[in-house]
């Protein structure tokens, strides 16, 4: 400590020490430059990081919904009608519809949340009203083990479960026929299962009991409007 | 040895009134790449090092991120070096370090959403980077513009060049690739360990073990 005291005489200030007065203007100074300098970067950046965020999730509703060619996002009402989203809301519960070239309804996206091992993993699903199954499924954001429960997001094998998942709903209208059910790999035998990976049980786990909740609330609205999804307006 | 160095560094260049000693100012471009290596020989930035080392785009990230916010940091102290008061020096270098590290996240985030996912919190936390105050205090509030812009080049891309080899390291052995490149076949069982945080503690001992070799079989060696 004594040797960096020594070290800042060589600064060009005099014996005696500065005034409060000059050490809080520089402190002002640097904090109000530093401000001015974010304010800039954050305007410059931010359309930029905006669009490549659309893009990144327009990429996976095109991915999880196959032959898609154009796409509309709805947001559910409080009411429980879905309307078309014209600009931009945060808050808002998406379902994405994608349309196939002669504009028929291709299948609806959504996202789903819950905990995975480390943190919350988001995924998207695409969902086919009319095989009433889930047809795709990529996860948007997971901070999973590398090399073990990211796997989650790359295995070929295990997102494959996704492309013809059951997700019928129960002839009530409330929650699936058969709730997705996670089983060792390889095990899978009903179209409901999802064959987890080896070493990383628990994200496949989570996984799995993420869709299900989503599934149980969100197809039976889907259901409810088709009507208004297949005519994309 | 690692001790014996480390003060040398601090003194050493502190003491040096810069630009009227003889020294090139290219030496303090080189000396940060090896002989003053901030990871091998200051054992600084450990953090960001083990934990962002998993995979070599996230290395090369990492380390161009800390030499960006480096040599605007060193330039801005070392520019306003006679502007400061003493007393609150530490202070103004956080917030000017702070500032850039803010910069650096925008634009990185502006480039690709996918590298900054994976770099998650490490971004913000290069404030913390020792490696950075470290040169702002010993080296650019006392030094003219240019050789701190070089000190700042030079300690950067020793960084990188060292996060740059554990990522390498651990990614061949970790997944059998390098920059998503596969290198073995079908044959090679990964080593996950490698990519997992023990397998950077691993790399690491055995990296600072060849370094402390070299060091002592170099004649120039500090011992």
């Amino acid at each position: 400590m004594s040797e960096e005291k020594n070290g800042s005489a060589d600064h060009g200030t005099s014996a005696a020490p500065p005034g409060s007065f000059k050490m809080i203007l520089s402190l002002i100074g640097v904090a109000s430059l530093s401000g001015i300098l974010i304010v800039l970067v954050y305007q410059w950046t931010l359309p930029i990081i905006k669009a490549k965020k659309a893009i990144a999730l327009r990429n996976s509703v095109f991915e999880v919904l196959p032959r898609t060619e154009r796409m509309v996002t709805f947001r559910l009402e409080p009411d429980g009608s879905l309307a078309p989203l014209a600009g931009e809301d945060e808050k808002a519960v998406k379902f994405y519809a994608g349309y196939t070239a002669d504009n028929r309804l291709s299948g609806v996206a959504m996202e789903a949340r819950g905990q995975g091992f480390q943190d919350v993993i988001k995924v998207i699903y695409g969902y086919s009203p009319q095989d009433k199954n889930v047809i795709g499924m990529r996860v948007l954001e997971s901070k999973e083990t590398p090399g073990l429960g990211d796997k989650i997001g790359i295995d070929p094998m295990f997102l494959a479960n996704f492309t013809d998942l059951d997700v019928r709903l129960a002839p009530s209208g409330k929650g699936l026929l058969h709730p997705i059910k996670v089983v060792k790999k390889g095990a899978r035998q009903e179209k409901w299962q999802i064959d987890s990976i080896t070493g990383a049980t628990i994200s496949s786990k989570a996984i799995g009991k993420m869709m299900n909740r989503s599934a149980a609330e969100r197809i039976p609205i889907v259901e409810r409007n088709l009507e208004r999804l297949e005519k994309g307006q | 040895m690692m001790q014996s160095i480390a003060p040398e560094k601090t003194g050493g260049v502190g003491t040096r009134p810069g630009g009227e000693a003889p020294v090139l100012e290219l030496d303090q471009f080189l000396d940060g790449l090896w002989k003053e290596n901030p990871v091998f020989i200051h054992l600084l930035g450990m953090c960001p090092l083990l934990a962002v080392s998993n995979s070599v785009v996230n290395a090369i990230t990492m380390g161009l991120a800390t030499v960006f916010v480096l040599v605007m940091s060193n330039t801005v102290v070392s520019l306003a070096r006679n502007l400061i008061p003493a007393q609150v020096r530490i202070a103004a270098f956080i917030m000017i370090i702070a500032t850039f590290v803010t910069v650096a996240e925008y634009i990185l985030q502006a480039i690709s959403l996918e590298i900054h996912k994976a770099l998650g919190a490490y971004v913000p936390l290069i404030v913390v980077n020792c490696i950075i105050l470290g040169r702002a205090e010993s080296f650019a509030s006392r030094n003219p513009v240019l050789p701190s812009v070089l000190d700042g080049l030079g300690t950067g891309i020793g960084f990188t060049f060292a996060i740059i080899l554990m990522g390498a390291l651990r990614e061949v052995l970790g997944t059998g690739s390098l920059l998503g490149i596969d290198l073995f076949g079908e044959s090679f069982e990964p080593w996950i360990i490698m990519i997992l945080p023990g397998g950077g503690f691993f790399v690491l001992g055995f990296l600072l073990l060849c370094v402390s070799w070299l060091h002592f079989k170099t004649p120039g060696g500090k011992q």
